[in-house]
């Protein structure tokens, strides 16, 4: 067994905390300069530019890509040989949130209760979520997640009859009543199959995979592609003003369900799709 | 960042020859206020009329900033989405609010009620909010400061990009524009 004291998790989500939400990764950039050479519309290409230079202006000079700095997603993957010592992962997490949205003048976005809506003040509770994998290496993934391009998201249980098509319709249905809300061009993640909570959470991870990287089964990475161009045919362009680029990508993950299932999620994220990955 | 550069507050003139799909680069003091703000204010007006801060002929600019680090005026400062808010917008606009700054379509009623008070309804670029921080020259919260990010701040703003979403003859930049680009799959 190794063991690794949870301090080393606290420190290094403080540290992710920031450097997330101060760096848009390179993906999205090159996504965003190629959206650039795509967009016919004048007022997209200027949204598109101001983008690119607001990512410039945050990395440079310390400043939030947005104020909207998010929920706290951590994804952790723990090697199932490895110990951890030192106190509780969950609060080792929660403070290591605490720490980094306080050092870096993050907006503290939390409400202690859906109803009372009492600011937590620090950002947390992060939304963590555990995976237990071979081997004996700690994998963190750290997600601040917009709320407004989260409220645009959707789950549907479709009829297995509905198919593809079904799906693809969807996906429209939701990008477009999505419309300037989601912050496009947008990053779109669909979580097809497994339960009603399952499909949820594929959407979400679809969103972490690097923008260029297509699904590594062929049916499904030229489904993305399909829905790609689907989006982009709905005009609504760079922050609604109306375009060629409502999405920088589409990405689907798949899992086995039920006989009676179908069904599918939409997470969508703006264009600041941010998250950073460590491996302790 | 291309656009008319325009004083605030709008005057009269300049707000009726805005038309939707202008861009403009503001100068002067815009008025934050998100969620928890909106309802005091319309709280406020519904119990005596009175506003804590005078908001005639003014503009409002939904937006939550992050904390400023020490040495700056404001942190990141980019607008958030103007839906939530629509329920608590009309009795702003019975008030003499002229200008609204946010990001997402309005609902039909907040359009009408647009029309009807002759004010206008522009969007900032949403996630652009260190650049937008650029163009903020001071802040000071002049409401709320119990509402921490929520709170109402004063905001002197020089050359600060927005788009005409909404004019004051009814046309709606994010319905003429995906029309305009709109294609057949």
């Amino acid at each position: 067994m190794r063991r690794i004291n949870v301090e080393v998790i606290t420190q290094n989500i403080a540290e992710m905390c920031c450097e997330a939400n101060f760096n848009l990764g390179k993906d999205i950039i090159e996504g965003l300069t190629e959206a650039l050479k795509n967009e016919e519309s004048p007022v997209g290409r200027d949204v598109i530019q101001q983008i690119l230079n607001n990512a410039e202006i945050s990395s440079r000079d310390g400043v939030p890509l947005c104020q909207d700095t998010g929920f706290a997603v951590v994804f952790i993957e723990l090697g199932q040989e490895v110990s951890l010592v030192g106190g509780d992962l969950d609060e080792a997490i929660n403070k290591g949130v605490r720490e980094g949205y306080h050092r870096c003048y993050l907006r503290k976005s939390m409400v202690n209760d859906p109803l009372m809506r009492d600011n937590t003040g620090d950002n947390t509770p992060a939304v963590v979520h555990y995976n237990i994998v071979p081997g004996n290496n700690i994998k963190i993934t750290f997600v601040p997640k917009g709320g407004g391009s989260e409220n645009m998201s959707r789950i549907k249980m479709l009829k297995p009859t509905e198919g593809e098509s079904g799906i693809i319709d969807f996906v429209l249905e939701t990008v477009n009543a999505a419309g300037a809300n989601a912050c496009p061009p947008v990053v779109i993640g669909v979580g097809i199959g497994g339960t009603f909570e399952t499909c949820a959470l594929l959407a979400k991870k679809a969103l972490l995979r690097p923008l260029q990287q297509v699904n590594s089964n062929v049916y499904y990475a030229d489904l993305e592609k399909r829905l790609c161009l689907a989006v982009n045919c709905l005009g609504i362009g760079p922050q609604g003003f109306g375009g060629r680029i409502t999405a920088l990508a589409v990405h689907i993950e798949a899992a086995p369900t039920h006989i009676a299932c179908l069904p599918t999620a939409v997470n969508l994220n703006c264009h600041a799709s941010r998250h950073v990955q460590r491996i302790l | 960042m291309s656009g008319m550069k325009v004083s605030l507050p709008l005057t009269e003139q300049m707000i009726h020859d805005l038309r939707c799909g202008d861009q403009l680069l503001l100068s002067g003091f815009l008025y934050t206020a998100r969620d928890a703000a909106h309802k005091r204010l319309v709280e406020s007006l519904s119990k005596n009329g009175k506003l804590p801060v005078e908001l005639k002929s003014q503009v409002i600019y939904y937006a939550g900033p992050t904390p400023a680090p020490p040495g700056r005026v404001i942190g990141s400062a980019g607008p958030t989405t103007s839906q939530r808010m629509d329920s608590m917008t009309i009795p702003l606009l019975e008030y003499g609010v002229k200008g609204l700054i946010g990001k997402g379509s309005r609902s039909e009623e907040v359009k009408k009620a647009l029309v009807q008070h002759k004010a206008v309804y522009l969007a900032a670029t949403g996630g652009a909010g260190a650049l937008l921080a650029q163009r903020i020259k001071s802040a000071e919260i002049v409401a709320y400061e119990d509402l921490g990010p929520e709170a109402i701040y004063k905001l002197e703003v020089q050359e600060f990009p927005v788009v005409v979403i909404n004019d004051i003859n009814g046309n709606d930049l994010y319905e003429a524009g995906q029309k305009a680009y709109k294609r057949l799959i």
